[in-house]
C-alpha cells in the first residue's frame, strides 16, 4: 500500500480529528523525500492497535522510535513495517515542551519497550503506560537529556560530584 | 544442554548475580542482572549503556561527510556495511547519483566485511561454549579478509572507506587478485570449520533446542538480520527491497529450518550465519566478474547542504537492518539523526526468552545473538 | 617478600636478585580479558594466531582481575563504566600494570569534543603505565606497547630502596 493510501485508510477509520495530516517532506524545487502522517497525541495507542490488527495494514513490526526536539514542541516518530504487505509507514505525534508526554505503545509492539526508554533517556519525552520508564543508556545519576537542543555538556568535575 | 527432566527448583533464597560488564561471554560491556534460583535463571535483565558514546549528538554536530568515521566505530565488526548505510542515507537525502563502478566496489568491500564479521560471530560463539581452536582457524581467515580491505582502505578494523557519493579510492588490481585468491581457498576452509565446530556433537548439544524464538515473536520484538531469518522469516533487504546492484546479483537467502532442533534455536542462528558466508562468496565472485569501468565517486560539493527534508534509510548489515533517520533543515549538519541499531533491537528479547533457563544456556543464547555493544549503546 | 622489601642498599647481589624478579615478572605478564570497544577486537587479533602475543609471555588472558597483572584498557571509557574499571583495578594484585590502548582510553579520542558521556582519558581514574596510540592501534603497535612495558618492569626496584621522585 502506498503511504497516502495508508493515510486515507486511517482517516476513513478515525476521522480528521485524530488523523491530522499527511505531509511529504522536501519541496518542489529540490525534490520530495519521505512522507509522514501526523496524529493526535492522545489517540496514538488506539491508532497503533488498529494499524497492527487491521488486515489491510498489518503493521506487525515497529522498526524504530525517535524523539525529536523542535523549537516549539517535542515529536515522537514511529517507523513501522509490515512483513505481510511489505510496506512502511511513518507516524508522528507532537507534545508540549513543558510537559512532554506521549501514550506508550509497548502493549501493541513489545519492541517499543527499549526504544521508548531510549527516547525518554536522551530526549526526555515521558511515555505514559510504559511498564518501566527508566534511563537505559545513561547512568541513573545523570542530569538532563542530552539530545535536547539546549543541553549543556557537564564538566568532568561536576560529574565526579554526582558520584560517577 | 538438554536436561532430561526439568530440574526441581531449589526453593532457596533467590540470588541476584551481576554478569558483566567485565565478563568474557557478554561480548563487550553488557551487564546482565540475573535473578537465579540455584542454576536456573528466573529473570535476566540486560543492562546496557556502558559504551554509550553519544553518536547521535555527534551526528548533529559534525558535517555529513565527517560522520563517516563515527559510523565505523558503531558496528566495529562490520564497519564497511555501516559506512555504506550512512552514505546511502545521505545520498538519498541529497539526491546524489552513485556511479555503477562505485556500487560494485561497495558490494565488494561490504560482502568481504560480512564474511569477516560472521567469522568473529562463529569464532566467539565457539569460544563461549568452550571451543578455543575454531577461533584460531576463523581468525586466520579473517586476517586474510582484513588484508584485502587494508589494501584498499589502509585500515584494519575501522576503514572509513566510503564517501558520500562513492568510495575513497578506486579498487586496485592487487586487491582483486587477493580477493580471488581468498575465494579460491575459503570454501574448503569453511567446510573444514564446519566439521570442526558446526557438526560437532558437543556443540550441537549445547546449541540446539535452546533459546527458541518463534517467527511472530521475532517480528514483534523488531528483530532483523540472521536472527530473524533463523526464526523462519524469509526476509532479506538485499533481495526483497533491493538497493544498489543487488537486483543484478544471484544469491540465496538462508532461512532457519530447525535442522538439529526447533526452528529459531541457537544452532539455527549460528547456521544461518555460516550459510550466509557461502552466499557472500557467490556474490563476490559475480562482482569480480562484472566490475564495470567508470568513476568510483560522484561529484559532490565540498560542503553538502541537503534540502530541508526527512529520510529513513535502512540496509542489511551482518547483524540486521541498520537504519538512519535523518532530518535536515537545509544546513551543514543534520537537525536530528537517529540510528536504529539492529543489535539494540535483537538484544531486547533476551529477558523474555531467558526465563527458566540454565545459566550455561543463557551464555549459549547470548553468544548466538552476536551483538556488538558499540551499536547497542551507540 | 614482605620482611625483606625495601630494606637493602644498592649492592651487587641484591641487584641481581632484583633483576631476577623483574625478569620473572616481565616474562609472564598475564593480561585481563577486558575489552571495551573496537580496540578489543584488535586485542583479540593480537592474541590470536597471526600476531601471537604468547611469544612475549603475555598470551594467558585471565577472566578475573585477581589473577591478572596487566589491564589493557581497550576502548572507550564512559562515565557509566569508569567506576567499574576503578573497581577492577583495585581488585588486581600488586604489581599491576595498565596499558591505555587507543586514543579513546588515552584522551577521549574522536569523542573528545561532543562526547558528553565519554571520559577524557582513563588516567583520570587509574594510573597508566604505557599509552598505545591509534584508532584502533594495529596489533603490532600493541605489541610495541607491551615491549615498552617490559622495559619499564626491567628498571623496577623490588628489593632495592625506591628512588625518591622529586616533587617538581
Amino acid at each position: 500500500m502506498e503511504h497516502i493510501e495508508i493515510f486515507n485508510r486511517l482517516r476513513q477509520q478515525f476521522g480528521e480529528e485524530v488523523v491530522l495530516e499527511h505531509v511529504v517532506t522536501g519541496d518542489e524545487a529540490k525534490g520530495f523525500r519521505d512522507p509522514y502522517i501526523l496524529l493526535k497525541t492522545e489517540s496514538l495507542a488506539e491508532v497503533a492497535r488498529f494499524l497492527k490488527d487491521d488486515e489491510a495494514l498489518a503493521f506487525d513490526m515497529l522498526h524504530c522510535i525517535s524523539g525529536v526536539d523542535w523549537p516549539e514542541y517535542f515529536e515522537s516518530v514511529y517507523h513501522l513495517f509490515s512483513f505481510k504487505h511489505r510496506h512502511m509507514a511513518t507516524l508522528k505525534v507532537r507534545t508540549s515542551k513543558d510537559d512532554p508526554k506521549v501514550p506508550s505503545v509497548t502493549s501493541v509492539w513489545p519492541a517499543a519497550d527499549w526504544h521508548e526508554r531510549e527516547s525518554y533517556d536522551l530526549v526526555g519525552i515521558r511515555y505514559e503506560g510504559h511498564p518501566d520508564l527508566t534511563r537505559i543508556l545513561l547512568p541513573e545519576e545523570w542530569e538532563g537529556h542530552p539530545l535536547r537542543k539546549d543541553y549543556e555538556t557537564p564538566t568532568h568535575e561536576h560529574l565526579r560530584e554526582l558520584g560517577l | 544442554m538438554v536436561i532430561p527432566a526439568q530440574p526441581k527448583p531449589l526453593q532457596g533464597e533467590p540470588m541476584v548475580i551481576y554478569m558483566g560488564p567485565q565478563h568474557p561471554s557478554t561480548h563487550g560491556v553488557l551487564q546482565v542482572e540475573l535473578h537465579t534460583d540455584g542454576e536456573i535463571v528466573n529473570r535476566a535483565i540486560p543492562r546496557i549503556g556502558f559504551l554509550h558514546r553519544c553518536k547521535e549528538k555527534i551526528g548533529e554536530s559534525v558535517p555529513y561527510d565527517a560522520y563517516v568515521p563515527y559510523t565505523d566505530r558503531m558496528d566495529y565488526l562490520a564497519a564497511m556495511n555501516t559506512n555504506w548505510a550512512w552514505a546511502s542515507a545521505v545520498e538519498k537525502l541529497a539526491a546524489i547519483e552513485v556511479p555503477e563502478r562505485a556500487e560494485y566496489i561497495r558490494v565488494y568491500v561490504a560482502e568481504f566485511n560480512r564474511i569477516a564479521s560472521h567469522l568473529v560471530a562463529l569464532a566467539t560463539y565457539g569460544l563461549d561454549l568452550g571451543a578455543w581452536t575454531p577461533l584460531l582457524h576463523a581468525f586466520r581467515e579473517r586476517e586474510s579478509v582484513l588484508d584485502i580491505l587494508e589494501e584498499l582502505s589502509g585500515g584494519r578494523l575501522c576503514f572509513g572507506y566510503m564517501r558520500i557519493g562513492g568510495v575513497a579510492n578506486d579498487i586496485t588490481p592487487r586487491s582483486i587478485e587477493m580477493g580471488k585468491a581468498f575465494l579460491k581457498q575459503f570454501r574448503a576452509k569453511l567446510d573444514s570449520l564446519n566439521e570442526l565446530l558446526s557438526f560437532n556433537h558437543i556443540f550441537i548439544r549445547r546449541a540446539a533446542n535452546i533459546g527458541v524464538i518463534p517467527g511472530e515473536q521475532a517480528i514483534a520484538y523488531g528483530m532483523t538480520g540472521p536472527m530473524l531469518r533463523a526464526s523462519g522469516v524469509d526476509w532479506d533487504m538485499r533481495r526483497d527491497e533491493p538497493y544498489s546492484i543487488y537486483p543484478k546479483l544471484n544469491f540465496d537467502v538462508p532461512v532457519g529450518q530447525g535442522l538439529k532442533g526447533k526452528t529459531g534455536d541457537n544452532w539455527d542462528r549460528y547456521w544461518v550465519r555460516v550459510q550466509e558466508m557461502y552466499e557472500s562468496m557467490k556474490i563476490l565472485e559475480q562482482v569480480i566478474d562484472g566490475l564495470p569501468e567508470g568513476e568510483f565517486r560522484a561529484k559532490v560539493p565540498a560542503i553538502l547542504r541537503p534540502p530541508a527534508a526527512e529520510v529513513y534509510c535502512r540496509q542489511e548489515c551482518p547483524r540486521g537492518e541498520v537504519a538512519f533517520y535523518l532530518i535536515s533543515d537545509g544546513g551543514k549538519t543534520p537537525y536530528r539523526m537517529k540510528v536504529r541499531g539492529p543489535s539494540f533491537c535483537n538484544l531486547s528479547i533476551l529477558e523474555t526468552i531467558s526465563k527458566d533457563m540454565l545459566i550455561a544456556d543463557l551464555v549459549s543464547t547470548l553468544g548466538s545473538f552476536d551483538i556488538v555493544m558499540g551499536e547497542v549503546d551507540r | 617478600m614482605g620482611a625483606l622489601e625495601g630494606k637493602f642498599e644498592d649492592g651487587v647481589i641484591v641487584t641481581s636478585v632484583d633483576a631476577l624478579f623483574n625478569w620473572a615478572r616481565l616474562s609472564s605478564i598475564w593480561p585481563m580479558t577486558f575489552g571495551l570497544a573496537c580496540c578489543a577486537i584488535e586485542m583479540m587479533h593480537t592474541a590470536a594466531c597471526r600476531f601471537d602475543l604468547d611469544r612475549f609471555g603475555a598470551g594467558v588472558f585471565r577472566a578475573t582481575p585477581r589473577q591478572s597483572d596487566l589491564m589493557i584498557v581497550a576502548g572507550t571509557v564512559t562515565y557509566k563504566m569508569a567506576k567499574r574499571i576503578k573497581l577492577l583495578y583495585d581488585q588486581m594484585p600488586e604489581p599491576r600494570y595498565v596499558i591505555a590502548m587507543g586514543s579513546c582510553a588515552i584522551g577521549g579520542g574522536p569523542y573528545y569534543e561532543h562526547g558528553y558521556h565519554v571520559v577524557k582519558g582513563v588516567d583520570l581514574y587509574i594510573p597508566v603505565d604505557v599509552y598505545v596510540p591509534g584508532c584502533p592501534p594495529h596489533p603490532e603497535t600493541l605489541m610495541a606497547g607491551l615491549i615498552e612495558l617490559q622495559e619499564k618492569i626491567r628498571q623496577d626496584r623490588v628489593l632495592r630502596r625506591k628512588k625518591t621522585v622529586d616533587a617538581a
